[in-house]
């Protein structure tokens, strides 16, 4: 399991702008916003933690056909199906994979960006906690999608209506885990039951995806 | 009936033989239920002491809504037993359903909004419950499009089912989602379109039969397209056949 | 450990192309498919492989006998050479990868990114992942696509040496390889009849 890791960690740093693209496209939704909605502060304030988790989830969409693309065109996941990876490894490893080259680099990224957005001192650290705890949910959400869509030409369309249903609670708890902090009340509930979808599909959706795959794969 | 006997219908043949029986039953009961309901609720019902003669928009919203969430669980049913069974017909119905359910989702929606606007004057509002039913619109919409993806009709029955599975698995988990997210600290200023609300008995029954008239609608519907899709697979199936050869 | 296929029936796309296949394929042999394009050599391998249910009919293997080669050679061409035989001598469990490049030649190429590779390097290394998973029952579809005639002894060579090791080897292929004893299975008496069309009921929706 280790090996396939590395090998895509590997092949997502060679495949040039593996991490870069991600993180760009996050950078220009944050530079849209104010052009949409105004320059004044406090508006860009209210709204800055909902907009960090909408575009840490679409530059999340971006990526997810080449979760599995790449392995279809050129056969090795045939290969890897015939191997002694049980499916539900390799797809768990798939979505780690994406989650370390797309998720966090996006929550790593996401202070810089609250700086642009206005994002009031208390709402970082909230902000910060709740998007790493959900961006692995959004991994392996979108692995499923990917794993569903994976033979179908020009499948990133449907790939996106299929994922971004199954992100609304994510997305619910995260952003309202980010404005609770921010506005200083307790923040327990979004942050358990962000946690709890997230543990709850790490430990499930596998699962699904790899039944989703081998059927693909047929 | 034992369940035995319900296998039977797995069978495409006695399926359709035994809708060639019972459709047309359905259908009659069906409009002659609605008709009921309909007229009833609409004409010969008192109009509210507040919301006036808008409310008896219920006797749509109330029975379609029902049939949206009806319509997602028996595709749900439909699901499992192909997962589990492989019965063709299941997997069919369950792609039957999905166009039905989602019109009467879309239906319950806009229902929901007509109802609404002159309470709130506004003709959309984030209540809990409408937003619901915009999200399990979404789902019926990702359902049906990854159906007409598929080129293959086993592997779209696998795949659709296994969606529909953990669709149902995220569809309740929004359900709790943005109950949570519009209330949040906001407690009681959801707008309720809530049919426990005041209903008084005199709504009461003409609402039961126009229920019934939208489940039968929903059953001769599902029933009638059920069979269409048999004889569309098979008619592939048949053209497959001939260029093998 | 042989591989046993009984009355093993096949589908692509849900039409059925193959029925009642059996052959027993025992340590050292091989086993050539032969048939006209179409047939169904590539769904009968892969269904052999385990990589889609039969209709009907078992297939019996050891657990974890198998190694599958398909049409692609499955090659990141981003990786080296080393780097994606290492890749799967680690999913396998093996550590060495040296013999693997030695049979195929590719010690001259093995840090060369596999993009860079010629079609015929590409499918040697394809290949060399056959040594490299250590397995005994090798399931092959059309190894020698690209190959030319000197790497094609090459490949014969090897397969002779796996023979020769207690391996056991099934392939479709077009081309003789010269292969000691190896027999060969013609698949079109098991092309599989349209069955008469009468009412619904069959499962053949």
């Amino acid at each position: 399991m280790i090996a396939l890791l590395t090998r895509d960690l590997r092949l997502a740093m060679r495949a040039g702008g593996g991490f870069g693209l991600g993180l760009a496209f996050f950078l220009i939704v944050v530079t849209l916003v104010p052009f949409g909605v105004g320059p004044q502060s406090e508006l860009l304030a209210t709204i800055a933690p909902g907009i960090l988790w909408l575009g840490a989830l679409l530059a999340c969409l971006l990526s997810l056909d080449r979760i599995f693309a790449l392995d279809w065109e050129d056969g090795s996941l045939d290969l890897l199906a015939t191997a002694p990876l049980p499916m539900e490894a390799v797809v768990s490893v798939k979505a780690l994979a994406h989650w370390l080259t797309t998720g966090l680099p996006l929550v790593l990224a996401t202070p810089v960006f609250g700086m642009l957005l206005s994002l009031p001192s208390k709402g970082y650290g909230p902000l910060l906690l709740s998007l790493l705890l959900g961006t692995p949910a959004l991994s392996v959400i979108g692995t499923f999608g990917a794993a569903l869509t994976v033979g179908l030409k020009r499948g990133g369309l449907l790939l996106s209506l299929l994922v971004l249903p199954l992100y609304v609670p994510t997305l619910i708890f995260g952003a309202e885990m980010a404005r609770r902090g921010i506005d200083g009340l307790d923040y327990t509930t979004p942050l358990l039951m962000l946690a709890g979808i997230t543990c709850g599909t790490i430990a499930l959706l596998p699962f699904a995806s790899a039944a989703v795959l081998k059927v693909n794969l047929r | 009936m034992t369940l035995n006997r319900l296998w039977a219908y797995a069978n495409p043949k006695t399926f359709i033989e035994t809708t060639d029986r019972v459709l047309p039953a359905v259908s009659v009961l069906a409009v002659l239920c609605l008709v009921t309901g309909l007229v009833w609720g609409f004409f010969f019902t008192p109009d509210d002491y507040r919301q006036g003669s808008t409310v008896k928009i219920i006797y749509i919203h109330v029975p379609s809504a029902l049939m949206a969430i009806n319509a997602w669980l028996m595709m749900l049913v439909t699901s499992l037993i192909w997962i589990v069974r492989r019965h063709h017909v299941s997997a069919l119905a369950a792609r039957a359903a999905a166009p039905v359910g989602m019109v009467m989702t879309v239906i319950a929606l806009l229902t929901g909004a007509i109802w609404g606007q002159p309470m709130w004057g506004t003709w959309w509002a984030w209540d809990p419950r409408l937003t619901s039913f915009l999200i399990l619109f979404l789902f019926y919409l990702g359902y049906i499009a990854l159906w007409e993806a598929i080129e293959n009709d086993d592997t779209a029955a696998d795949l659709t089912s296994i969606l529909c599975l953990v669709g149902s698995v995220f569809a309740l988990l929004s359900r709790y989602a943005v109950n949570f997210w519009n209330q949040g600290l906001h407690q009681g200023a959801s707008l309720s379109l809530d049919k426990e609300e005041n209903v008084a008995d005199v709504f009461y029954y003409p609402l039961l039969v126009a229920i019934a008239g939208f489940v039968l609608l929903f059953v001769a519907l599902v029933l009638l397209r059920t069979r269409t899709e048999i004889r569309a697979r098979r008619m592939r199936a048949l053209l497959a056949r001939e260029r093998m050869g | 450990m042989s591989l046993e296929v009984n009355d093993l029936s096949i589908a692509r796309g849900g039409v059925r192309v193959l029925e009642g296949v059996s052959f027993t394929l025992a340590p050292g042999r091989a086993l050539v498919l032969r048939g006209p394009n179409g047939i169904g050599k590539t769904t009968l391998l892969r269904t052999v492989a385990g990589l889609q249910p039969p209709v009907s009919g078992t297939v019996q293997a050891e657990p974890e006998s198998l190694v599958y080669a398909g049409h692609a050679d499955g090659i990141k061409a981003t990786l080296s050479v080393v780097e994606n035989l290492n890749f799967w001598a680690q999913v396998f469990g093996k550590a060495d990868i040296s013999p693997a490049l030695d049979a195929f030649d590719l010690g001259p190429l093995a840090e060369r990114a596999a993009g860079m590779l010629s079609a015929g390097q590409k499918r040697r290394l394809g290949l060399a992942r056959l040594l490299v998973t250590g397995r005994p029952v090798w399931v092959l579809d059309e190894p020698t696509v690209s190959l030319d005639r000197d790497a094609v002894a090459m490949f014969a060579r090897v397969v002779g040496a796996h023979l020769a090791g207690g391996g056991s080897a099934l392939l479709a292929t077009h081309i003789d390889l010269g292969l000691e004893g190896a027999e060969t299975l013609e698949l079109a008496p098991y092309r599989a009849r349209a069955s008469v069309v009468d009412d619904f009921d069959e499962a053949f929706l």
